[in-house]
């Protein structure tokens, strides 16, 4: 037995001329866990999908406990005992958790072309309780909250036994205890002897899980070695390829006092309550919550796409609105959604007619009613530049194609067409890279700038202290504090949303 | 998610309104006639929907995949038909026969798992392609004439197990048989896989083009059952035999619960459904409905079952809508997540 288990020599993968991996050797020594970083597009998709047999290098090799590997398939990776636990599950809702670790191979009572149900059902048992999950075998994916269906890809890994496990951005969808439960089986395997590979954006889980660290960019394996010599700001530098001297761009306006948009009483029964603020021109005022706390359900309500209770909501001063998508775009209202896969985009459909969704009727011919193409070709490729989104022919590339940061911008785009003076954005850097999210917040500071006011959405507080003039808190529904900016305290923020203001929860 | 026990009742309720609606209608009709009980109407109603439920089981298996199968009516027609050519010509017995019909529907189903999986086309042009040509193939065969079957399979189509008709027997035998093979073989639950989600069916290590071609010829195998057994109740076959059955065996399997989406629906489902159309046509005439309204009057009795089965939809997703206020909510129950305590990679620089 050698102590290498997995070596990758001279990798390299070339998409249409472009290479998407050049030249990776990197050894992953037995029972390690190697932390993978690099930026969307760096490149750690595609290793891992060469792993995996998905697709195969067009250079290189890979030894697997010291004899090449060729995988061809993703049964390939299986049987070499490789398991990956990827971002969004591959679980069969409508299966129990049994028949989902078994589906590819379901042992059968021979001579009868049935299932085995008693050694599925037993075998399940015992994976059960090595990952400490407490229901029964025959429970219904469905009804699986998304960090227990987790554990169910896990079990998969364990069921095959497998010596290698990639987990790849495992944490995005679990809550903190589900993390923390994940995070001890993931010590619990390295106790087995087990040799993982995690990818993720979230540095710091990167820097308390791993052994060994390699950073990708560009296709490139800029560094590698063991985690003291990383810390974060070093994996940053070189994630990014620069010095990140600033995280957040400065704003040279300010806000100014007229009120944009005034919200009173908002109240419905069971999602929020009593929710009064007000936004002015020119203000990006950050809205901050734990997850559930009812953050997202609020812009999908004032925006009009969830049903809205009691209350009102005065725009420019002036009287109350009937609260509704249709209407609320016809007030400048636009709505940047949580989820651009698929809220946001169509993204079958080329970026030139995703631009034109929200600003469609502003096109039309007075008289004909027909869209005027070239005019409306005109602006789409006007906003393309004035936010430097960098794609090719936007009449003929779909939206799919742009990396996740430049799909941001075209959402941001759509809504820039139609001009709005308010801007709701939920989550608007969330799973993009460092160097869009300076460009995200650049725009959020160019549109404030113009006198648009901005709710800005998120659950990374640093991002709301570093860009916002006000916050405000929410938990359960409620408006729990609001913080200017002179007062900005990331422990007070955090107690608020905790509701522990005076150091025990009050309720 | 906490529903009073109101509001449980209510999704109990929406939860089985085909058999709810089942037990009104036939509750329904049994209070207008008499004779619609009668022990002998009831056998009958259960022979007529033999013989769509039998094609509705191979269809319930097609739509589990978000398939669809519009050809089952030509393969009634064609099967039997080349089964009868070959009695007539090659003088060959009845079970013989029956075999060959079976075959002659295993290839036509083979044919369109043939095109959807490696030729790539959509199984609904696939299937109204087959559908076209399969009778087109028949019509030319017999150059429309009508084909008579001899005597020894009419007495087949009237022979008892136990004093139970044929059709029955067979139709127990094709759900019971569909049953086991969708809930306790490999292959079914693998059904059930790749009509829940492809790709990670593919991604499992599932020969996903094995199963999508072999529900096909399930599918087709039950439609020349079908035919077949229908054949051998009349004694003829015309042209048109078959046609249109299709979207009666659709009906009734989406009826029974199955899904269009694929992923959802049982084989029990296609026996529900079956007889529910056709206790719903039996009765309307022992009722004396204006023949001419009986067919509003079925539309209506499917309307109804899909509308009920959406309205239970929309409840359920109404129930399942994250309340963020109610304490036993699971979200308030565990602690939160504190996004913020963990370091984003744009976080972590600062402190």
């Amino acid at each position: 037995m050698t102590d290498t288990i997995l070596e990758f020599r001279e990798i390299t993968k070339t998409f249409f001329g472009v290479h998407a991996l050049h030249d990776i050797s990197l050894v992953v020594p037995r029972g390690h866990i190697l932390g993978l970083i690099g930026q969307n597009g760096a490149g750690k998709s595609t290793l891992m999908n060469i792993l995996g047999g998905v697709i195969r290098p067009d250079g290189g090799e890979m030894l697997l406990d010291g004899a090449p590997y060729q995988p061809r398939s993703a049964s390939d990776a299986t049987r070499a005992r490789i398991a990956f636990i990827h971002q969004e599950l591959n679980l069969f809702t409508n299966l129990s958790i049994a028949e989902n670790l078994f589906i590819d191979a379901l042992p059968r009572r021979k001579p009868l072309p049935l299932i085995d149900r008693g050694t599925i059902r037993r075998r399940t048992e015992e994976l059960l309780d090595s990952v400490g999950l407490a229901v029964a075998p025959n429970t219904m994916v469905e009804k699986l909250s998304p960090g227990e269906r987790q554990l169910v890809e896990i079990m998969k890994a364990l069921s095959i036994d497998a010596n290698i496990i990639i987990f790849d951005e495992p944490t995005t969808s679990l809550t903190a205890r589900e993390t923390e439960q994940l995070f001890g089986i993931i010590e619990r395997l390295r106790a087995a002897g087990k040799t993982m590979i995690y990818i993720s954006h979230i540095l710091g889980d990167v820097m308390d899980i791993a052994d060994d660290i390699a950073v990708l960019r560009d296709g490139e394996l800029v560094a590698q070695g063991p985690k003291d010599d990383f810390d974060v700001s070093r994996m940053i530098a070189l994630m990014v390829g620069r010095n990140l001297e600033q995280l957040y761009p400065i704003r040279e306006t300010e806000p100014s006092d007229d009120v944009l948009m005034d919200v009173q009483n908002v109240c419905q029964t069971g999602i929020v309550e009593d929710i009064n603020f007000t936004l002015r021109k020119g203000e990006v005022l950050g809205v901050f919550g734990l997850m559930g706390s009812g953050r997202t359900e609020l812009a999908r309500l004032l925006f009009g796409l969830d049903e809205f209770g009691t209350g009102e909501v005065r725009l420019n001063g002036g009287s109350t609105y009937n609260v509704g998508v249709s209407d609320s775009i016809k007030n400048q209202i636009a709505f940047v959604t949580e989820n651009r896969r698929e809220e946001g985009l169509l993204m079958e459909m080329p970026i030139a007619d995703n631009l034109a969704l929200v600003s469609l009727s502003q096109f039309k011919q007075r008289m004909t009613q027909f869209i005027r193409q070239d005019d409306l070709a005109q602006a789409a490729q006007d906003v393309t530049a004035t936010l430097q989104i960098k794609c090719g022919n936007i009449a003929s590339q779909p939206a799919k194609s742009l990396s996740g940061g430049n799909q941001q911008k075209v959402v941001i785009a759509k809504w820039l067409m139609s001009r709005p003076s308010i801007f709701i954005m939920d989550e608007p850097t969330r799973g993009i890279d460092v160097g869009a999210k300076y460009e995200i917040y650049s725009i959020i500071n160019d549109l404030a700038g113009q006198g648009t006011g901005i709710l800005f959405i998120s659950s990374e507080l640093e991002e709301l202290m570093g860009m916002c003039d006000r916050i405000l808190v929410m938990s359960r529904g409620e408006i729990r504090g609001e913080f200017a900016r002179r007062d900005f305290n990331k422990e007070n923020i955090l107690r608020s949303a905790f509701r522990e203001e005076n150091g025990h929860e009050s309720l | 998610m906490k529903a009073s026990s109101r509001e449980r009742l209510t999704l109990l309720l929406l939860q089985n309104t085909t058999p709810i609606l089942f037990v009104a209608i036939f509750l329904f009709f049994g209070v207008q006639s008499s004779q619609f009980l009668q022990p002998q109407n009831i056998e009958n109603i259960i022979k007529q929907a033999s013989f769509i439920g039998m094609a509705a089981v191979g269809m319930t298996f097609v739509l589990l995949t978000a398939g669809i199968d519009l050809s089952i009516g030509s393969i009634m027609y064609l099967a039997p038909l080349v089964a009868g050519q070959a009695i007539r010509h090659q003088g060959i017995g009845v079970f013989p026969a029956l075999l060959l019909a079976m075959v002659v529907g295993m290839l036509f189903g083979a044919v369109n798992g043939f095109c959807i999986v490696k030729l790539r086309i959509a199984p609904f042009i696939t299937t109204l392609a087959t559908m076209v040509g399969g009778r087109g193939l028949g019509t030319a065969i017999t150059k429309s004439r009508s084909l008579d079957f001899p005597q020894p399979v009419l007495n087949f189509g009237r022979s008892e197990v136990l004093g139970i008709p044929l059709p029955i027997v067979v139709f127990v035998v094709v759900v019971a048989v569909g049953h086991i093979v969708l809930t306790r073989t490999a292959f079914g639950r693998q059904v059930y896989a790749v009509g829940n989600d492809v790709e990670a069916a593919k991604k499992a290590g599932i020969k996903t083009d094995r199963v999508l071609a072999g529900v096909y010829v399930i599918s087709g195998l039950c439609a020349a059952l079908s035919g077949f057994i229908l054949v051998s109740q009349i004694g003829r076959l015309d042209a048109p035999f078959g046609k249109g059955d299709e979207f009666d065996a659709i009906a009734a399997a989406v009826l029974g619960g199955a899904s269009l989406f694929g992923g959802v629906g049982n084989a029990f489902g296609a026996v529900i459904g079956a007889v529910l159309v056709q206790m719903v046509q039996n009765g309307l005439v022992f009722t004396n409905v204006n023949l001419y309204l009986q067919p509003m009057i079925q539309a209506t009795v499917i309307f109804l079952a899909v509308f009920f089965d959406s309205l239970r939809g929309m409840r359920l997703t109404k129930l399942r809508r994250r309340y963020i206020r109610i304490p036993t909510d699971r979200t308030a129950a565990q602690p939160p997540r504190v996004d913020s305590a963990r370091h984003g990679i744009v976080s972590s620089s600062g402190d």
